[in-house]
């Protein structure tokens, strides 16, 4: 075993390594590999507060995209410069208390999980005294109402046609800076007594209860805290992609985020961050699906789409053959990879 | 408004809300045998239009003919989701099962993308459906009544299977509880695949009526229609036919009559099932029609 001073001690070390190899791949890789490298950590982020809702506190939440909705616009609309707000929005000019409102990106990073976060604890309030497939169903309702009413807020959200030319805040600093901000927040959260009291009431609301465990307080924390990560993973999004609008966080957004957490395990934070990578790299990498392929003897036309249709598929026999994912609920420790680093030495000298 | 518009809306209404019914009893009879929301609900009504449209366009069924083949073969669909996607995973979490369910949903939906393409298709309307009827100076197009009237003949032949024939009991018992119905020799698997090929003729019946009232097939038309009829199912009740019915026309008429009273609130059409979903669920969980159940622990 090791002492929590050696664990510190590699954990310093291991970010020291992983500040580095981050300064080698910004300064080395192309402007594309660098997107999704940048994109990769965002759903890190991402994934982790979908699964502290409904890996680590058990509830089956698909509202997802709502509240990245919320950080996304709040963001986009506080740092967009004020000639820029005038161009996008030619329909309806923008409501006058946003239309000379220029902030710096960290506090309007922050105001978008602030926003977010608001907005989730009042859905939390009334939602959360469901359960199951009712929850899960009532939270895609209100995901979905939050899209509608950005759609049909013409002067506020710019309607259907979205925000355009958003500065390109997001590097991969902020990226991956963020997600690792959330990997150690969420690591200390879930060894906290407020961490133990959520797996509780996943693993049995009623003996949670009886253990004095107040179900619902920690229900709404929970589900708060969730949300506003979710809304900085949705606005460091728009500002890795320059343009938002209310489609791109329909339901297939959740569905993207939900695939990540179930392939790296529903309620390991390890398995996130490794499904993150994982699903953001495939996800590009079966691009090639949707073009025209040349195989030497023959060529296979591409279909548009074909990426997805092989994606949902993978979802489904993730759950149906492999239900616990690539971490099921282990995570990542020193002492673990220390031991098996010995068991494969030891393997070598045999 | 005028009293003949009035009549418009309504008969709009009724029929829009006679296709949310027959889709939401899918909803309901699978949610009182399985516990399960099934996801691919929404697409398996999507299948239905796009086998029916196949059928007629390409093959040149007469429209009758197509739509009794489109009918069988999408209870063999739905027969096939429940084989592949929900079976395996009958003892295992519910959340699991929820998951596989929306995979499937999306699984199908990006096969449908790839399969018929994206493009929006036109639904050839046979004209008997197409004919417009002027009643007392309200024109109405012939499908609006012809959709209830289908309705209610499917309905009376779902609720004589379910109420009167042996397999009805079965599936009755099964939704009661699984082993006990295994014990009463019930072959439950089979059961559940009857339960599904009822639901998804269903939905193939609401979705091909669905094609000739609104004639646009796009491959996502399953998805906020298959959403909507589960929040009929949760408000007449989750497991009682009748109050998926009840559910699905108070659905249809509410939204086509808020529209038609307040036309500035058309952007929030959707929305208004979800904000209806999430009152019911706060005020009466168990829904218009659903009895008041204790919670089990």
């Amino acid at each position: 075993m090791m002492t929590k001073r050696q664990n510190i001690m590699y954990t310093l070390a291991a970010l020291v390594v992983f500040a580095g190899i981050l300064f080698l791949l910004d300064e080395n890789l192309g402007a594309y590999p660098k997107r999704i490298f940048i994109l990769a950590g965002i759903y890190v982020t991402l994934a982790l507060s979908l699964n502290l809702i409904n890996g680590f506190t058990g509830l089956f939440t698909l509202g997802h995209a709502g509240f990245m909705a919320v950080g996304a616009y709040t963001c986009a609309l506080l740092t967009m410069p004020p000639d820029l707000k005038t161009m996008n929005f030619f329909l309806k000019p923008i409501v006058p208390f946003l239309a000379n409102v220029q902030w710096p990106f960290l506090p309007a990073l922050l105001m978008g999980g602030v926003l977010a976060g608001v907005i989730g604890f009042l859905i939390a309030a009334p939602v959360l005294r469901l359960r199951d497939d009712y929850l899960a169903i009532a939270t895609l309702g209100f995901g979905e109402i939050i899209r509608i009413i950005f759609t049909n807020t013409q002067s506020l959200t710019n309607g259907a046609l979205g925000l355009k030319g958003l500065p390109r805040f997001t590097t991969v600093w902020w990226s991956w800076g963020i997600a690792a901000v959330t990997v150690f927040f969420m690591v200390n959260l879930i060894n906290s007594s407020y961490g133990k009291a959520f797996k509780a009431i996943r693993e049995d609301e009623v003996a949670a209860e009886a253990m004095g465990i107040n179900l619902f307080k920690h229900k709404v924390i929970s589900f708060t805290i969730g949300s506003v990560i979710a809304g900085i993973g949705g606005a460091l999004m728009g500002h890795l992609l320059g343009a938002i609008d209310p489609l791109m966080f329909r339901f297939l957004m959740t569905f993207n985020i939900l695939l990540i957490v179930v392939l790296g395990g529903i309620g390991s934070i390890t398995g996130s961050v490794i499904g993150a990578v994982i699903v953001t790299i495939v996800m590009e990498a079966l691009r090639v699906l949707d073009g025209t392929m040349h195989l030497g003897f023959m060529t296979i036309a591409g279909k548009p789409g074909m990426r997805m249709v092989i994606f949902s598929a993978l979802l489904m026999a993730v759950v149906i053959l492999y239900q616990k994912g690539l971490m099921g609920r282990n995570e990542f420790t020193w002492d673990g990879f220390f031991q098996r680093l010995h068991r494969m030495s030891g393997r070598k000298k045999r | 408004m005028s009293v003949q518009l009035f009549f418009q809306h309504l008969a709009n209404g009724l029929s829009l809300g006679s296709l949310y019914a027959l889709i939401a009893i899918g909803y309901t009879m699978v949610y009182g045998i399985l516990r399960l929301i099934n996801f691919a609900h929404g697409e398996i009504f999507m299948i239905g239009v796009y086998i029916a449209f196949y059928l007629v366009t390409l093959f040149v069924l007469p429209w009758f003919a197509a739509f009794v083949v489109a009918l069988g073969i999408t209870c063999i669909l739905g027969m096939g989701v429940e084989r592949i996607a929900y079976r395996p995973l009958r003892d295992h979490p519910r959340i699991s099962v929820m998951i596989s369910a929306i995979g499937a949903s999306f699984f199908i939906q990006n096969l449908a993308i790839v399969v018929f393409g994206g493009r929006p298709k036109t639904f050839p309307v046979p004209p008997v459906f197409g004919k417009i009827i002027t009643i007392g100076g309200v024109n109405i197009v012939s499908i609006t009544f012809i959709i209830p009237i289908i309705t209610f003949i499917a309905l009376a032949i779902l609720l004589f299977i379910v109420n009167k024939t042996k397999t009805g009991m079965a599936m009755r018992a099964v939704s009661t509880d699984h082993e006990t119905a295994r014990l009463m020799a019930i072959d439950v698997d089979i059961i559940i695949s009857i339960t599904f090929a009822i639901g998804s003729g269903l939905a193939a019946i609401g979705g091909i009526m669905w094609g000739l009232k609104y004639p646009q097939l796009l491959p996502i038309m399953g998805l906020i229609p298959g959403l909507k009829c589960f929040i009929a199912a949760v408000v007449g009740g989750i497991g009682n036919i009748k109050g998926a019915v009840l559910g699905g026309f108070l659905l249809g008429l509410m939204e086509i009559m808020i529209i038609a009273f307040l036309p500035s609130l058309s952007g929030y059409r959707d929305a208004f099932a979800f904000i209806l979903l999430i009152v019911i669920l706060l005020v009466r969980p168990s829904g218009i029609l659903g009895s008041v159940q204790g919670e089990k622990v």
